[in-house]
């Protein structure tokens, strides 16, 4: 599951005391790089497992605290795989390369960290992917693999998925 | 138990070493290097033929060919230990046909031949009703041949995983570890003698590909050349892309992969958690059987060297000895 909302200043603890009393489990803190967004006011989402049928008790609690939850994804992007590029990542237009994974809407690339290097060097990249399933996590790989492909970029995979 | 040694370097040499200094009741009855040959049926003098070989480059007498101590010896097993020739197999495919015909049984640390003709040579050599065996092809030390045929009968493998290159782990473990650049890990590893002068081989993940090959067709009954192999190799890699995996407890190794159910065969560089029983140091080799029955098995040794790779050929040559020489 996931929840998005406004990140200002203590909104984030206060958000999270409450998923952990339900006996929730943090997947992932994503701080988003909207273009729209002011300098103190980031989207953060927050993906999350949360036994059945707590929703609602979660979202009365987050009220209470004050946290303004901006939307709420019932999609479960459990399944993880983290994957390192290295080539001309920059030059080859690296958001479009983590476009083609989001578009296709059963996955998306939920972090990326990137070393720049030296002028002229192959840069390198880590992208993690989540997905809802198995299969998915395999088909945006394979996604993965034809743009590297076609990109002369090289892939490494994970050994197994987490 | 007699046998002829065909290559006198460093795999021919450390078999050599360990007949004459160990009692194991194998006597030599000739041996051949590139360019010189030595027969006698009644066994060569090893202590000669290694000091020679050391002094004057040559094991035996210019005279006498590779070729003639194949065909003329009195053997039981010939030991093939030349080197590979993953385009051609030979000459060790035709040192190995030779003695086939000739009623000999074969015992090899050549990829090439057991990569390219595993088939017809195993046909070869049930037609004469000899035994061809080759456990030092794959992983040096480690009884991963014999492990699987023997130790592992009636498992169905769902998947193998192999630390297959001791030179590239090397590579790895060094930019891992110090931080190094490719260029830097390879230079190191060429000063130690754990890199060839031209590394290609090595670094591209064609010879973990035949290993791979070696495996598949002789232990997991597919059919599959080095052309059904997707290999990429380690050469291109960063040091940035090591500490990337390094912030999330991981490393970079080579790993080749074999599906049987896919088929799927695959050497490549593959993030792995550094707790996984595959990352290990240095040059040593890894290999992960995944089965049925027995689950996950492990087999962790050296994957080269001199005395390691005679270990494999001799166990080969005494469980020869066992089941098929009588009164030797
Ligand atoms: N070294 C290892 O750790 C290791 C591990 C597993 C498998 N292997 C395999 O074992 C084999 C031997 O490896 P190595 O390290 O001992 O190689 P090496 O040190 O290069 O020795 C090769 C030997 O073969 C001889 N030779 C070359 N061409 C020949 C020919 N046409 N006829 C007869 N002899 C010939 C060479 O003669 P000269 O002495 O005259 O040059 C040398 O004595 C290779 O196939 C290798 O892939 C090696």
């Amino acid at each position: 599951m996931k929840l998005e909302m406004r990140d200002t200043p203590g909104q984030l603890v206060a958000a999270l005391k409450p998923i952990s009393a339900l006996g929730g489990n943090i997947i992932a803190v994503i701080h988003q790089r909207d273009a729209s967004s002011t300098a103190e006011s980031l989207d953060v989402q927050i993906v999350l497992e949360l036994p059945e049928g707590r929703l609602d008790r979660l979202l009365e609690m987050l009220k209470a605290e004050g946290v303004n939850v901006v939307r709420i994804g019932e999609e479960r992007l459990l399944h993880m795989s983290s994957l390192i590029l290295i080539g001309h990542l920059m030059h080859t237009d690296l958001s479009d390369t983590v476009d083609r994974i989001d578009r296709t809407g059963f996955a998306e690339v939920t972090e990326m960290s990137l070393v720049m290097p030296a002028i002229n060097a192959p840069s390198s990249a880590r992208i993690t992917i989540r997905s809802v399933n198995a299969e998915d996590m395999r088909k945006a790989i394979d996604i993965l693999r034809a743009v590297a492909d076609q990109k002369d970029i090289l892939i490494i995979e994970p050994l197994e998925e987490m | 138990m007699r046998i002829v040694l065909l290559g006198f370097g460093s795999v021919g040499q450390g078999i050599a070493r360990a007949i004459h200094t160990k009692d194991l009741g194998i006597t030599i009855t000739g041996c051949a290097d590139s360019r010189s040959g030595v027969v006698d049926d009644a066994g060569i003098d090893i202590g000669a033929a290694l000091e020679r070989k050391q002094k004057t480059g040559y094991c035996g007498d210019t005279r006498i060919t590779p070729m003639d101590v194949v065909a003329t010896a009195e053997y039981d097993v010939l030991v093939e230990v030349t080197p590979t020739n993953v385009t051609t197999g030979e000459p060790a495919s035709s040192h190995i046909r030779t003695a086939i015909e000739r009623g000999k049984h074969v015992v090899t640390s050549n990829k090439g031949p057991i990569a390219l003709a595993y088939r017809d040579l195993q046909a070869a050599a049930r037609r004469n009703g000899v035994c061809l065996k080759y456990e030092a092809t794959v992983c040096g030390a480690i009884p991963l041949i014999n492990a699987m045929q023997e130790g592992l009968a009636g498992n169905t493998v769902t998947r193998l995983l192999g630390v297959l290159n001791g030179t590239c782990n090397y590579i790895l473990t060094r930019m891992s570890e110090e931080g190094l650049t490719y260029e830097q890990a390879l230079m190191e590893a060429r000063e130690l003698g754990y890199a060839e002068a031209d590394p290609t081989y090595d670094v591209k993940g064609i010879d973990a590909a035949i290993k791979l090959v070696i495996l598949a067709n002789t232990v997991l009954h597919l059919d599959k050349t080095l052309d059904d192999v997707e290999t990429t190799g380690i050469d291109l890699l960063t040091p940035d892309a090591l500490r990337l995996a390094d912030e999330q407890d991981c490393t970079i190794r080579l790993i080749g992969e074999i599906v049987p159910g896919d088929g799927v065969l695959r050497v490549s560089p593959r993030i792995i958690p550094k707790t996984h029983p595959l990352v290990v140091e240095g040059t040593l080799n890894a290999v992960t059987v995944e089965t049925d029955m027995a689950g996950e098995i492990t087999f962790i040794g050296r994957g080269a060297g001199s005395t390691e790779t005679a270990s494999a050929v001799i166990s080969d040559l005494l469980s020869i000895r066992d089941r098929y020489v009588q009164g030797s």
